[in-house]
């Protein structure tokens, strides 16, 4: 009878009761009751949405703790909040302060190049953003409980997130097509533990939940990322960066619930106002790409 | 038989995995016409707060009220129990089905969600229950027959056709309490 808390089911299980939900970037408490009003499943308290991040420049770092209380208060749906690459003693504070999740992001700057953060080490689950299948089974090897696809984030561009997605998609089908002898190899060429390959293999998908995140600004974005088979969206600076952020967080909401319906998708894609203005991939420099952070 | 999962949001999947593994055929349910085609209904985890808005937009609330009213068995685990609650503290009940009160997120943040070994009436072995930011039922009213208790308090309920529980046996592949609400078909 007796309770155990932070097992990996406990941590991965608040992932699943997430699926088919959005997870929207909110700011400050109002922002938060707009979301949760929307029909969010759990808002990321940040300082900055990615897209000021991207024109500010500076080092992005953990969100003040009272931002992330005064978020907590305010809604009763569960409260993510970005830790830098490698900075596990802004986890330990997030986790001090009650947070729901963790999402150990490369939208912030990295604060260790070489190592991410021993996530075993902690009883609040984490996500971490990923590029493909190797990328995302180093971060469950390290503890992650929920992964997503790292896109680019503050673009308003999906074409980095449907890459990220489609790149997995292609190598979960390889391993499956691979014989037994060919699997270490695989796990060499991936960088991903072997175990994990072969439960891949087995599973025909990721051990842990995944959601689509890093670009996405509309309610087609997000039914296209489902109809890619992701379990849930991130939307970034797509809702508050947009002319009529209730009503887009609304329609983006419905999008990925009956997201394999047209005409739903197109009842909810009207009066939206202007989305946020998008950057072309090919504009930024290698330079300014937040996806090539972490490892 | 045709069971269906209402599939808004949450983790439908896992209970159409239970139902299909001990026979029946899963439906998701996201629209009033999918709702008319099935014999029962799972109310899966997920967050309450978005089912119910989900519930409301797609007119799916009155039918499953008229359905459960006509004796369609449901089972509802942890979102599902609150959107079935008659009660629930600081929220609008959405399907006002099953006489009970319920408290949302009541034992705490996710550093609190925990697991454990549960007693079921009707059950031989002890089922190992996940409860992720789970409710507690404060209250149950005179038709309500409590199954399982812990910590004093009841995590698995029923009411004539209608069965909740507060843990997700669906997470750890526990088949009996779907076996028991398919039994009531």
């Amino acid at each position: 009878m007796e309770r155990e808390t932070g097992t990996f089911r406990v941590k991965s299980g608040l992932a699943e009761m997430l699926k088919g939900g959005v997870i929207m970037d909110v700011t400050n408490a109002e922002q938060a009751k707009i979301a949760e009003d929307a029909g969010a499943v759990a808002v990321m308290a940040l300082e900055r949405v990615p897209a000021d991040i991207r024109r500010e420049g500076g080092v992005a770092r953990m969100a003040d703790a009272n931002k992330i209380e005064e978020i907590m208060r305010a809604v009763s749906i569960p409260v993510m909040a970005k830790v830098r690459i490698g900075h596990f003693v802004e986890a330990q504070i997030l986790q001090a302060l009650g947070v729901d999740y963790i999402d150990e992001s490369e939208v912030l700057t990295p604060a260790d190049e070489e190592y991410h953060i021993d996530k075993w080490a902690f009883t609040v689950p984490f996500v971490c953003g990923a590029r493909d299948l190797g990328e995302a089974l180093r971060r469950i090897a390290e503890g992650a409980a929920m992964i997503r696809t790292k896109g680019e984030a503050g673009t308003g561009n999906v074409v980095e997130a449907v890459r990220h997605q489609r790149t997995m998609l292609r190598q979960i089908a390889w391993l499956q097509s691979l014989r037994p002898e060919q699997f270490v190899a695989a796990a060499k060429e991936l960088g991903a533990p072997v175990e994990l390959c072969r439960m891949v293999a087995e599973q025909g998908r990721l051990p842990v939940v995944n959601f689509a995140a890093g670009g996405i600004a509309t309610p087609a974005d997000a039914a296209l990322m489902m109809q890619l088979g992701v379990d849930g969206i991130f939307v970034g600076s797509g809702i508050f960066k947009s002319e009529n952020p209730a009503a887009r967080a609304r329609a983006i909401v419905e999008a990925t619930t009956h997201y394999n319906d047209p005409d739903v998708l197109a009842k909810v894609s009207h009066g939206l106002g202007e989305p946020m203005p998008g950057i072309d991939i090919k504009e930024l420099g290698e330079e300014a790409l937040l996806q090539t952070r972490g490892w | 038989m045709k069971a269906g999962v209402l599939a808004l949001q949450g983790d439908f999947r896992e209970h159409a995995a239970v139902l299909a593994s001990l026979g029946a055929t899963p439906v998701e349910v996201r629209t009033p016409e999918e709702l008319a085609e099935v014999d029962c209904l799972v109310i899966p985890g997920g967050e309450s707060t978005t089912i119910s808005k989900l519930a409301r937009s797609a007119g799916l609330v009155e039918p499953i009220r008229e359905r459960a009213a006509a004796g369609m068995p449901m089972l509802g685990t942890c979102a599902g129990m609150i959107v079935m609650a008659k009660r629930v503290i600081g929220l609008d009940p959405l399907l006002d089905l099953v006489d009970i009160t319920v408290r949302r997120n009541a034992y705490g943040r996710q550093v609190d969600s925990f697991e454990a070994d549960i007693e079921v009436e009707g059950v031989d072995h002890p089922v190992r229950a996940v409860f992720i930011r789970a409710p507690i039922v404060e209250e149950v009213g005179p038709g309500v027959r409590v199954l399982a208790e812990h910590e004093g308090h009841p995590v698995v309920v029923e009411e004539g056709n209608l069965v909740v529980a507060s843990f997700h046996p669906e997470l750890v592949g526990e088949t009996r309490l779907h076996a028991y609400v398919l039994g009531k078909v």
